[in-house]
C-alpha cells in the first residue's frame, strides 16, 4: 500500500468535513478519488499532502506515518492552478524543485530533461504571465512531478487543456505510472475514470460510500444488460422472448434475469439464422454508478 | 539550503530586481542631486550683464563703491543729473542713484533717488539700500569722530552652556537639544516610513499569493509559518537595502556636488537673497563646527545598535500583523480595508506622539509610557534616546520589543495558516480571532 487512510476525521468548527473515512491505495495503481462537490475530497487531499492534519485517525505513506519529510515523496497538483506570474519559468521550476528537497544541480538536470521531453527549451526565460493557459498547465505539471515522488495527486488535471495537450498529459501520466509511481486522480469526469483508473473510492458527505477495483464495482452494479446487433432485421417476435430495453430493426438492448442466460440468447439468434454483428454485456458506466450511489446516499 | 532560506532568497531577489525598486531607490538621491543643481544654477545665474548705475554723490561721502550683487557703480559726481538722464536714454547706463546730502547726524532715515525707466528688481534695490546705509554709517562714524575700535568692542557674542547637575562629566552645549531632535526625528521618521511601507508590501504579497492560488502548491511543500516568516524577512531585507542605498547615495551626492560644480559654499550662501534675519556667514560657520562636534560626541555604537534592534522588533511586529491581515483578505481589497486599521493606527499614533509631544517634552509621562509600550516604542524610544533617557528604561523597552516580536510573529502564524486557504467567507475580526485557536 502506498497510502493507508485509517478512520480519518476532520472537523471545521461544528461541521464535519471528513467522517471516519478509511481506504487503501495499492502501490502502482491509478486510483480515482471521486465524489460530488463539497463531499470532502479536498479536505482529504489536504490531509494527505500534510497541508492540514486530521483531528482523528491516521494516514500512512508507504508504511510510514505522515511527517515533515512526507512532502518530498508527494507531488500535488491542485485543481486551482497557481504560479507566481512575474517569475521566469526556469527560475520558478528551480525554486519549487528545491523546496521539494532537490539540490540545485539535480533540479537543473531534471528541468532540462523535462524541457527536452516537452520540447519547450525556449520557455526558460519567459515569464509565467506571458504563457497561455495550456502552457502554464504544462509547467505546473512539470513542477508537480519533477522531484520523482512516490505518490502523485492530481486534482482535475485536464481542465482547460485542449485535446492535444490532454493526450500529452495522459501519456505522461501513463508513463509515470508504468515506472512505478502511484497516482491518485480526483475528478468529476467519469469517462476519464473509466479510461484511466483501476481502483476508486467514492466519497459523499464526508463518508466512504463506494470503494474497490473498477472492474469488480462495475460487475457489482451490472444489471445484466446486453446489446445485440444483427446484419439483417431481427425477427418480429423477438420482444416476446426477452425483456427489451430498447428495440431497433437491427439491434436491441435486452435485460436478462441473470448472466447465465447470455448463452441462451446466442443460441436463439443462431437458431434464427441471424448473422450476429455484435453481442456484448453492457456494464454500467461510472456516470451511472456515481448518480445511483450519490442519489441513494443523498447530496449535500 | 533550508526551506526558509530558499524562501527568503526568492522574496528578496524578486523585489530587489524589480524596476520599481531600482527606480525608487535611485530616485531620492537623484532628486536631491537635481534639487541642489537647480539651486546652484539659479543662484549663480547672472542676468546678462551687470546693472550700470551712475552714482551722484551729493552728500560727498562716498570715496569708493565696488561692484556688488550684479551692480556696477560708476561714481559720476562731476556730471549733471540731466546729462546722466540723457546717458540713460542713450543706453550707456541703466540708472542713476542720487544720494542727497545728510542733513543731520541724528536723522535715522534717509531717502535716496533712483532714476530709470526700467523697473528695479527688489534684490537690487535692497542691495543698493544696504550699501548706502553702510556708507552713511561710515560717514557718521568719521564725522562724529567715533573711535572704530571702541565701536567694535560693543558687540559681545553670548552662547549658553547647559550643565547637568546629577550626571557630572557630561558636557552639553546648546546644540545638544537641537542635534538630539534632529537625530531622533530622523530615526523616528525612518522607522515609521519603513514599517508602514514594507509591512504593507508583505500584506500585498500575501494577498497576491492567495489570489493566484500558488499558495496551495506552496503549502504542499513548506509549512505556512515558514512561508510567512520567509516573506517577512525577505521584505525586511529589501527595506534595509533601500535605506542603506539612500544613505550612501545621498551622502555621496552632498559631498560630490561642491566638487563637481566648483562651488564655494560661502559664495552660495551670499548669493542667496538676504532677507531680515539672514545668517551671518561667519557665525554660521562657527555654529556648524559646534554642531559637528556635538554630533561626534554622540554615543554612536549605542544609538545605531539600539536603533537596529528597535527597527527589527518593530518591523517584525507590524509586518507579521500585516501578513495575518493579508491572509484574511485575499482578493477583496475594498472590504478588507477596515481590517488594516487596527494595524496602521498604532504606528501613526506613535509617530504623532513623537512629533507633537516628544518634540516639546521628551521626558513627559506620556513619552515614557510610549517608549515602553511595544507597539509604540520602536518609533518613540529611538527618538528619546537622543535625549539620554535612564538606561533601565531603554533596557526594559528593548526586552519588551523583542518579546513582543516573538509573540506577534507566532500569533500571526496561527492566523496566516488558516487564512490563506480559506476562500469566499466574509472575514471579520471576530472570525480571525477564532482562527487563532484552530488546530
Amino acid at each position: 500500500m502506498i497510502l493507508s487512510i485509517q478512520n480519518v476525521v476532520k472537523r471545521y468548527d461544528k461541521y464535519t468535513a471528513v467522517d471516519h473515512v478509511s481506504f487503501d491505495v495499492p502501490k502502482g495503481s491509478v486510483f480515482g478519488l471521486l465524489g460530488p462537490n463539497g463531499a470532502g475530497k479536498t479536505s482529504l487531499i489536504r490531509m494527505i499532502t500534510t497541508i492540514t492534519g486530521p483531528d482523528e485517525g491516521q494516514i500512512f505513506l508507504d508504511g510510514e506515518k505522515l511527517n515533515a519529510n512526507s512532502p518530498e515523496h508527494i507531488g500535488y497538483m491542485p485543481e486551482e492552478r497557481g504560479l507566481y506570474k512575474k517569475m521566469k519559468v526556469g527560475e520558478h521550476l528551480l525554486y519549487l524543485a528545491q523546496l521539494k528537497g532537490l539540490s540545485e544541480a539535480n533540479a537543473r538536470k531534471e528541468i532540462a530533461h523535462w524541457f527536452e521531453k516537452f520540447e519547450i527549451q525556449d520557455w526558460a526565460s519567459k515569464k509565467i504571465e506571458d504563457l497561455s493557459k495550456g502552457m502554464q498547465q504544462k509547467i505546473q505539471f512539470i513542477a508537480t512531478v519533477i522531484h520523482k515522488p512516490k505518490l502523485l495527486i492530481l486534482d482535475e488535471p485536464f481542465t482547460g487543456l485542449d485535446p492535444i495537450n490532454t493526450t500529452l498529459i495522459k501519456e505522461e501520466i501513463a508513463q509515470l505510472n508504468q515506472s512505478g509511481i502511484s497516482i491518485i486522480f480526483s475528478t468529476h469526469r467519469m469517462e476519464q475514470v473509466e479510461e484511466m483508473c483501476d481502483h476508486i473510492v467514492l466519497i459523499n458527505r464526508g463518508r466512504n460510500v463506494l470503494y474497490g477495483e473498477v472492474q469488480s464495482i462495475k460487475n457489482e452494479y451490472k444489471q445484466n444488460l446486453y446489446r445485440v446487433e444483427t446484419q439483417t432485421d431481427l425477427p418480429a417476435d423477438f420482444s416476446s422472448h426477452f425483456e427489451i430495453k430498447n428495440l431497433e430493426p437491427k439491434a436491441a438492448t435486452i435485460q436478462l434475469a441473470d448472466e447465465s442466460q447470455s448463452n441462451q440468447v446466442l443460441q436463439y439468434l443462431l437458431q434464427q439464422g441471424l448473422r450476429i454483428v455484435r453481442f456484448e454485456e453492457i456494464l454500467p458506466t461510472f456516470n451511472e454508478i456515481f448518480i445511483r450511489t450519490v442519489g441513494e446516499t443523498g447530496v449535500q | 539550503m533550508s526551506k526558509l532560506s530558499l524562501i527568503v532568497k526568492r522574496e528578496y531577489l524578486t523585489r530587489v530586481r524589480k524596476r520599481s525598486f531600482i527606480i525608487g531607490t535611485l530616485l531620492a538621491p537623484l532628486g536631491l542631486l537635481i534639487y541642489m543643481l537647480v539651486i546652484i544654477g539659479l543662484t549663480s545665474y547672472e542676468t546678462g550683464g551687470k546693472l550700470e548705475v551712475a552714482v551722484l554723490d551729493e552728500a560727498n561721502m562716498i570715496k569708493q563703491l565696488p561692484d556688488d550683487k550684479g551692480i556696477h557703480y560708476i561714481l559720476s559726481s562731476g556730471k549733471s543729473l540731466d546729462a546722466l538722464k540723457q546717458e540713460v536714454k542713450d543706453g550707456k547706463i541703466n540708472g542713476i542713484l542720487r544720494v542727497p546730502p545728510i542733513s543731520s547726524m541724528q536723522k535715522k532715515d534717509h531717502t535716496v533717488f533712483y532714476y530709470a525707466d526700467s523697473k528695479l528688481a527688489p534684490e537690487k534695490s535692497g542691495a543698493m539700500e544696504r550699501k548706502i546705509s553702510e556708507k552713511i554709517r561710515d560717514f557718521k562714524i568719521d564725522s562724529l569722530h567715533i573711535n572704530r575700535g571702541s565701536l567694535e568692542m560693543l558687540d559681545t557674542d553670548v552662547s549658553i552652556d547647559p550643565e547637568s547637575i546629577s550626571n557630572v562629566g557630561e558636557d552639553e552645549s546648546k546644540y545638544t537639544a537641537g542635534v538630539g531632535l534632529a537625530i531622533g526625528g530622523i530615526m523616528a521618521f525612518i522607522m515609521f516610513f519603513m514599517v508602514l511601507m514594507y509591512g504593507q508590501m508583505v500584506m500585498r504579497s500575501v494577498m497576491e499569493e492567495k489570489t493566484n492560488r500558488i499558495v496551495e502548491v506552496m503549502m504542499s511543500s513548506v509549512r505556512p509559518f515558514d512561508l510567512m516568516l520567509g516573506k517577512i524577512i525577505g521584505a525586511g531585507a529589501v527595506g534595509l537595502t533601500q535605506v542603506l542605498a539612500w544613505v550612501i547615495l545621498s551622502g555621496a551626492v552632498t559631498f560630490l556636488i561642491p566638487l563637481l560644480m566648483n562651488v564655494d559654499p560661502a559664495q552660495m550662501q551670499s548669493s542667496m537673497p538676504q532677507g531680515p534675519g539672514a545668517i551671518d556667514p561667519e557665525q554660521a560657520q562657527g555654529d556648524a563646527l559646534r554642531i559637528f562636534s556635538e554630533l561626534s560626541k554622540q554615543n554612536w555604537p549605542l544609538i545605531v545598535g539600539s536603533f537596529i534592534i528597535f527597527f527589527l522588533g518593530g518591523y517584525f511586529i507590524y509586518a507579521s500583523m500585516f501578513a495575518a491581515i493579508g491572509s484574511a483578505m485575499g482578493d477583496d481589497m475594498g472590504e478588507g480595508q477596515s481590517l488594516t486599521l487596527p494595524v496602521t493606527i498604532p504606528i501613526i499614533l506613535a509617530f504623532y506622539i513623537t512629533a507633537f509631544v516628544g518634540v516639546r517634552n521628551p521626558d513627559s509621562g506620556l513619552m515614557v509610557f510610549a517608549s515602553l509600550f511595544p507597539l509604540f516604542s520602536p518609533i518613540v524610544m529611538p527618538f528619546r534616546m537622543a535625549f539620554n533617557p535612564p538606561w533601565w528604561q531603554v533596557g526594559l523597552s528593548l526586552v519588551l520589543v523583542v518579546a513582543s516580536a516573538y509573540f506577534f510573529v507566532w500569533l500571526a502564524g496561527r492566523i496566516y495558516r488558516v487564512g490563506i486557504l480559506l476562500y469566499g467567507k466574509k472575514v471579520t475580526l471576530k472570525e480571525i480571532g477564532k482562527w487563532m485557536f484552530y488546530n
